[in-house]
C-alpha cells in the first residue's frame, strides 16, 4: 500500500451558466485586468487514501466522485493522482 | 487522571517551574502583553513569586480590558441593574428577565470590531457564533439574533467590501444555525472608515426553572472540553481586541478565527439537551480568551478551584504549549461541569450530536486556578485576584477642542430653504443612513422558527412568546454623530429612542443590554466621552426603568491614532402584553387621521440634513427630555392598549418628512398617498428634516381621533392631528406655511428601496 | 392521521414543521432521527429545511446517505407521501427521488422575503386545497434554489404537469420579476412522476397562521390531511 495524494477538480459542467465564474469574470474585467475570458468556479479537493496501484486510486476516486463528491448534473470533475512522497508507508 | 493533583493533598501541588522552551519574563515581554510594570507587580504579589510565561498569558487575557473592564468597570458600576423582574444582572454570560407565564428571556449583546476590520466575513459569522453560545449556555433557546452595524463612507470601496462581507458572514452563519435576524441597524459615516463597529445581540426564551449559570461547584466534578478541538487560531484575542489596529492590521489575519456554524447548530441542541438532562452542574461558552476565562470565571463564581491538564485538551495540531491551548480562541467549543461519575451520560449525548468531549479537569475546592501539562504543573494562581482582581481605573477626561468647536459652529448658513423641497426630500432619503435596510435583511433569515411577527424594516422586531398571548420586542440604537457631538446627550437619546421604538410597537420597555464601542480610553477627550455616555445612559436607563443586565465594552476602537465616534449601542427588549395589540409603523387606511405625537422644533444640529447635503457634522444633537420621553411612551401604549391607533413610528434621523414616507412606502407594494399640512411657524429645513426628539407619528381611525387626543391631553403629550392618509399609489403631499414636498409615493419608494441596491450591486 | 418529521444533523425547520402539523393541524406528528432506519407506518414524512451537515459539499449531498434516507425512499416506493421543503427538497434531489438539481442562486446571495408561487396543478395530495392559477404568498429563504434540469427532464416535467409551484408576480404573471433565484421556468416545486413526492423551495410552514402574516401555506396542509384521511379510509 502506498499513500497517494488525489487531487480532484470539480466544475460547474460545461454549457451551464455559472454565476459565480461570471460575477469573477466581470469583477476581474472591472479591476483592469484585460483579455479575460470565461471564467468558472468550481472547488479542488484535495484527498490522501491508501491504495495499492495509482490506477486503483484513481478508480477508487472515481467512484467516490460518482457517488457524493460531484453531483452529475450539474457538475463535472477530473481526478489527477500524485504519490505523496513525503508520507511514509501507510502503518495500519 | 487528575486526581492526584486534586485538592486534598495536605503538602500542596509543587510551585510551576518554568517550562523548557519558554521565553524569560523581562519588561519588553510583559509590556507586549499589555500590563504595565505596576500591573506586573501586582501579578508577582498575587503569586509571591515571578510568574512563568504560560501564567503571564493568562493574567495578561483576564487583566484585559475585553475581560476585566479595568478602564470601565468604575463607570459601569453606576449603572442600574435591579428590578423585580430581573433574575440575572451582569457577571454572567447574559442578563435574564422574567416575562411571564413561567417564561424568562435571555439576552445580551457582544462587540466583533476588531475581527470584523480584518476579515469581515469571519468576524461577524464568529461575531453571532459567540453571542449564540452566550445565550444558550444560560439554558435559554436562541430565538433571534439583531445586529448593529457602524460602518464608513459607501463611497469606498474598501468599506463596500467590509459591509458586504460583514452581511454576508452574519447572515451565512445565522442562517444556518436557523436563528432569525430581527433587526438592528446600520449606519454609515467617515466617523467609522477604519474601524467599522459590529455589534451582535441575541435573544433567547426559557423555561424559569431551566435557568443555569456558568458556575463550576462540587468539589472532584469533571470539567470537561466539548465541541470542537483547539488549534492556533484567536491566541490573544482579548487582548488583541483591546489595542489600537495599525497599518498593519492586514497582516494580524492569522488571529482570526474561523466559524463553523453546522457543529455551532450541534453544540447548541448538544447543550441544551445536557442542561435539561440534569447531568451537569454549569457551562460556559470558551469565548475570549478560550479555556483561560471559561474555567477562571466559572470557578471565580463560584469561589472554588480548578485544575486542568492540557495534555487531555484536544487540539486541532500537534506540538501546542499550555500557553497556546489556554488562550486559543477556536470556535464552538463549550467548558462543562459535569456531576462526578455522570461522565459516561453527558459523552453519550454528546456523541448523539456527533460532538467530542474530553475530561481535562476537575473542580477543587482550593480557590485555585492550576494548570498542568501531562502532570506538571505550569500555572498555579489564585482564582480570584485572577477574576476580580483586575485593576481598575479611572482615567483624567476632558472634552477635546476639535468637538467643542464643531458642535458651537453656526448653522444659519444652512438652516434656510422655503419653495420646493422635494429634490432635496429625495436625495436626504435615498442616503444610505435613511434608505430601505432591505438589501441586508434580504440576506438574513427572518422567519425560521416561524415566530417573527415584525419583520426588520419596522420600530422593532417582534416575536411572538408561543404558548402565550405575549410577544417581546427588541430594538438596537445608537446614533453615533449625536454621541460624538455631545456624549451625554447621545446615549440619553440612544436609550430613548430604543424605548420609542418598543411603545411604537405597543411594548412595555423592560430591561437594556450595552455595548460601549469607544476610542482609546487613555486619552483623556476619549475617557470623557466614554464617562459622559455611561452617566447619560445611567440617568436615561434609570427613568424609564430599563435596567443594565449586561453587555460588552470595546475600547481602542482607533486606526493609526483616529478613534471612531464613541458609539454606546443600546440593545433594549420590551413585553407586549397581548399579540392582538401589536402595532406597525405602516399607515394602513385610506382617510385615516395621521397625527404628531410631540412637538416639533427649530433644530438642525447632528442631523443628517447637515450629513447627506452639506458633508458637515456639526452642531448640538437635539434636546432630549426624559421625562417627557417617559410619557410619550406611556401615551402610546395606552393609546395602543385602548385600540385607537392604526399604525406608530418613531420619528427620528431623516426628521418628520422621512418618518411619514417609512409609515406611508410600507413594505413597497402598496404605499400610500397622504397629505400632510403643518402649521408650525418653523424654518422648513428644520421643520421637515430637523430631528426633533419625543415625536411620533401615529394615524387612526378619525372616529378616534378625539379619544387619542383626551388620552395625549391626560399624559400632557401635545397631539396634534396634521394630515390624511390617501389612496394606494397617490402623491405623497407634505406642506408648510412656506415650503412644500410633493412626489408620486411610487417615485419615492423607488428612491428608498433603490438607493441600498444601487450603491452595493451595481459594479 | 400520524406524520414524522425526520430531523438530520442541521436540520432547522423541523421544529416549524412540527408544530403547523402537531398545532396548527391536530396531526400526531413526531421527530424521527436521521440515524434510525426504520420509519414506523407514518401517513406522512416531512424532510424539513435547514443546513444538514452544514450544506458543506453541496446542499443534501451528505444528509441523502443518512440511514433513514433508505427508508424514505423505501416509503415512497410504497406510494408514501413525501414531503421536501428547502433543505429537504434539496436532498430529495440528491437522492434522486426527484429530478434535477438546485444550484446557488442567480444572485449568488441568500435570498429570505415573501415570494409569490402559483399553483399550477391541483391535482396532487399536496394542492388539492387550493385553487388551480392560485398565487400564494410565501416566504423563502435559502442560498440554493436555482432549479435546474436537463432539457428533456424539464419538457417531461411540463408535459406531464409535474410543476406544481411557479414562481410569478403578484398578479400570477410569469416573467423577471417574479423569479428570486433563477430557476429554469420559474419552477418552485415539483412532484414525482408517482404523485407521491413533492419538493419545494418555499416555506408553507411559515404562512401557516395569522399572527405571522400569511396563511396562504395552510392549503397544503390541509390538502395532505384531506387526502391522508382519505387513504386511510380506502
Amino acid at each position: 500500500m502506498s499513500a497517494y495524494a488525489i487531487e480532484i477538480r470539480v466544475t460547474p459542467r460545461r454549457g451551464l451558466l455559472d454565476p459565480q465564474g461570471k460575477a469573477i469574470q466581470h469583477a476581474l474585467d472591472s479591476l483592469g485586468f484585460a483579455g479575460v475570458g470565461e471564467v468558472r468556479a468550481g472547488k479542488l479537493l484535495v484527498i490522501e487514501l491508501d491504495a495499492d496501484s495509482p490506477d486503483e486510486a484513481a478508480a477508487r476516486a472515481t467512484r467516490m466522485c460518482e457517488k457524493l463528491l460531484a453531483n452529475p448534473v450539474t457538475e463535472d470533475f477530473a481526478i489527477e493522482v500524485g504519490r505523496n512522497a513525503g508520507q511514509p508507508e501507510a502503518a495500519t | 487522571m487528575i486526581g492526584a493533583a486534586s485538592g486534598g493533598n495536605g503538602s500542596g501541588p509543587a510551585a510551576p517551574e518554568p517550562r523548557p522552551g519558554d521565553p524569560e519574563i523581562t519588561p519588553e515581554l510583559v509590556a507586549d502583553h499589555g500590563l504595565t510594570p505596576e500591573e506586573y507587580n501586582k501579578i508577582v504579589g498575587h503569586l509571591g513569586r515571578t510568574p512563568t510565561f504560560t501564567e503571564l498569558g493568562v493574567f495578561s487575557a483576564m487583566w484585559s480590558e475585553h475581560c476585566g473592564y479595568k478602564n470601565s468597570k468604575r463607570l459601569l458600576r453606576l449603572l442600574p441593574t435591579e428590578a423585580p423582574w430581573v433574575i440575572q444582572g451582569p457577571g454572567e454570560n447574559a442578563g435574564v428577565i422574567d416575562i411571564g407565564d413561567g417564561y424568562a428571556l435571555a439576552f445580551k449583546i457582544e462587540s466583533h470590531n476588531h475581527p470584523s476590520a480584518v476579515e469581515p466575513y469571519q468576524g461577524a459569522a464568529t461575531g453571532i457564533g459567540g453571542i449564540l453560545r452566550d445565550v444558550f449556555t444560560m439554558g435559554a433557546r436562541p430565538v433571534a439574533v439583531l445586529d448593529s452595524l457602524h460602518f464608513g463612507d459607501l463611497d469606498s470601496s474598501r468599506v463596500r467590501y467590509l459591509f458586504d462581507g460583514v452581511v454576508r458572514g452574519a447572515g451565512d452563519y445565522g442562517n444556518c444555525v436557523g436563528i432569525p435576524n430581527l433587526g438592528g441597524e446600520a449606519y454609515f459615516d467617515r466617523g467609522y472608515e477604519g474601524n467599522p463597529i459590529i455589534n451582535v445581540m441575541c435573544l433567547g426564551i426559557m423555561k424559569r426553572e431551566q435557568l443555569i449559570r456558568g458556575e463550576a461547584h462540587g468539589d472532584g466534578n469533571t470539567l470537561m472540553a466539548v465541541g470542537a478541538r483547539t488549534g492556533r487560531d484567536g491566541i490573544h484575542g482579548a487582548t488583541f481586541a483591546s489595542e489600537e489596529l495599525g497599518e498593519d492590521s492586514d497582516a494580524s489575519r492569522p488571529q482570526v478565527q474561523v466559524g463553523d456554524p453546522f457543529t455551532e447548530k450541534l453544540l447548541l441542541e448538544a447543550s441544551l439537551e445536557l442542561i435539561r438532562s440534569g447531568h451537569i452542574v454549569g457551562i460556559q461558552d470558551m469565548g475570549a480568551a478560550g479555556i483561560t476565562s471559561s474555567a477562571s470565571e466559572m470557578a471565580g463564581r463560584s469561589g472554588s478551584g480548578v485544575v486542568i491538564d492540557t495534555a487531555l485538551v484536544p487540539v486541532r495540531e500537534p506540538g501546542m504549549t499550555p500557553y497556546e491551548i489556554l488562550l486559543s480562541e477556536s470556535q464552538e467549543r463549550m467548558m462543562v461541569v459535569v456531576h462526578r461519575g455522570r461522565e459516561e451520560e453527558v459523552r453519550q449525548i454528546l456523541a448523539k450530536w456527533e460532538l467530542e468531549a474530553a475530561e481535562v479537569g476537575q473542580v477543587t475546592s482550593d480557590g485555585r486556578f492550576r494548570i498542568l501539562e501531562d502532570g506538571r504543573p505550569v500555572a498555579d494562581i489564585p482564582a480570584l485576584p485572577l477574576t476580580e482582581g483586575c485593576p481598575t481605573y479611572e482615567r483624567e477626561g476632558i472634552e477635546g477642542e476639535e468637538v467643542r468647536a464643531q458642535r458651537e459652529m453656526d448653522l444659519t448658513p444652512y438652516a434656510g430653504g422655503d419653495g420646493d423641497r422635494t429634490a432635496d426630500f429625495l436625495r436626504l432619503l435615498a442616503s444610505p443612513n435613511l434608505a430601505s435596510r432591505r438589501w441586508i435583511h434580504d440576506q438574513y433569515d427572518t422567519t425560521v422558527r416561524t415566530a417573527s411577527v415584525i419583520q426588520p424594516g419596522g420600530d422593532a422586531g417582534v416575536l411572538r412568546v408561543r404558548g402565550t398571548r405575549r410577544g417581546i420586542a427588541v430594538t438596537t440604537d445608537c446614533s453615533g454623530r449625536y454621541t460624538y457631538l455631545e456624549p451625554g446627550t447621545g446615549a440619553r437619546i440612544a436609550v430613548a429612542e430604543a424605548a420609542r421604538n418598543l411603545a411604537c410597537a405597543g411594548a412595555l420597555p423592560m430591561a437594556v443590554t450595552n455595548n460601549l464601542n469607544f476610542g482609546n480610553p487613555l486619552k483623556p477627550h476619549i475617557y470623557y466621552q466614554l464617562r459622559e455616555a455611561v452617566l447619560g445612559m445611567v440617568e436615561a436607563c434609570a427613568l424609564f426603568e430599563t435596567p443594565v443586565t449586561g453587555g460588552n465594552v470595546s475600547l481602542y476602537n482607533e486606526t493609526s491614532g483616529t478613534p471612531i465616534y464613541p458609539t454606546p449601542v443600546i440593545g433594549m427588549v420590551g413585553i407586549i402584553e397581548d399579540l392582538e395589540r401589536v402595532t406597525r409603523h405602516a399607515f394602513r387606511d385610506e382617510g385615516d387621521a395621521i397625527v404628531l405625537l410631540g412637538r416639533n422644533t427649530d433644530e438642525l444640529g447632528a442631523s443628517e440634513y447637515l450629513y447627506a447635503m452639506h458633508d458637515i457634522v456639526g452642531g448640538r444633537p437635539p434636546r432630549v427630555d426624559l421625562l417627557a420621553e417617559r410619557v410619550l411612551q406611556q401615551a402610546l401604549l395606552a393609546m395602543i392598549g385602548e385600540g385607537l391607533l392604526r399604525s406608530a413610528h418613531d420619528c427620528s434621523e431623516g426628521g418628520l418628512a422621512c418618518a411619514l414616507a417609512e409609515s406611508a412606502l410600507q413594505e413597497g407594494e402598496d404605499p400610500v398617498g397622504i397629505r400632510v399640512r403643518l402649521a408650525d411657524p418653523l424654518p422648513s429645513t428644520a421643520l421637515f428634516f430637523g430631528e426633533a426628539q419625543g415625536r411620533a407619528v401615529v394615524s387612526c381611525d378619525p372616529a378616534n381621533l378625539e379619544r387619542a387626543r383626551r388620552l395625549a391631553d391626560r399624559y400632557g403629550v401635545p397631539c396634534t392631528k396634521i394630515g390624511t392618509v390617501g389612496a394606494i399609489g397617490g402623491s405623497f403631499i407634505v406642506e408648510s406655511a412656506d415650503a412644500r414636498i410633493e412626489a408620486d409615493i411610487r417615485e419615492v419608494g423607488a428612491v428608498y428601496f433603490g438607493a441600498l441596491p444601487e450603491r452595493m450591486d451595481a459594479q | 392521521m400520524r406524520a414524522v418529521v425526520v430531523t438530520f444533523p442541521g436540520s432547522n425547520c423541523d421544529y416549524d414543521c412540527l408544530q403547523v402539523l402537531r398545532k396548527v393541524m391536530g396531526v400526531d406528528t413526531r421527530f424521527i432521527w436521521h440515524r434510525e432506519r426504520d420509519l414506523g407506518d407514518p401517513d406522512l414524512v416531512v424532510l424539513p429545511g435547514g443546513f444538514s451537515y452544514g450544506d458543506y459539499l453541496r446542499a443534501g449531498a451528505i444528509a441523502r446517505f443518512s440511514p433513514i434516507v433508505e427508508a424514505v425512499k423505501r416509503y415512497a416506493g410504497r406510494g408514501g407521501i413525501v414531503l421536501g421543503i428547502c433543505n429537504g427538497f434539496q436532498i430529495l434531489c440528491e437522492a434522486g427521488l426527484l429530478p434535477g438539481a438546485l444550484r446557488r442562486n442567480n444572485s449568488l446571495k441568500f435570498r429570505s422575503h415573501d415570494v409569490h408561487v402559483r399553483v399550477e396543478t391541483k391535482d396532487t395530495a399536496f394542492t388539492r386545497a387550493y385553487r388551480a392559477g392560485q398565487v400564494l404568498r410565501i416566504p423563502i429563504a435559502h442560498a440554493e434554489g436555482n432549479y435546474i434540469a436537463d432539457p428533456a427532464t424539464l419538457e417531461r416535467l411540463e408535459a406531464e404537469g409535474r410543476v406544481v409551484f411557479r414562481y410569478t408576480t403578484r398578479e400570477g404573471a410569469r416573467g423577471e420579476g417574479g423569479n428570486p433565484n433563477g430557476s429554469a421556468n420559474d419552477i418552485a416545486g415539483i412532484v414525482n412522476a408517482a404523485g407521491n413526492v413533492l419538493g419545494l423551495m418555499p416555506h408553507p410552514e411559515r404562512a401557516a397562521e395569522g399572527v405571522l402574516g400569511s396563511t396562504d401555506g395552510l392549503g397544503m396542509f390541509e390538502s395532505l390531511v384531506a387526502h391522508c384521511a382519505r387513504a386511510r379510509v380506502a
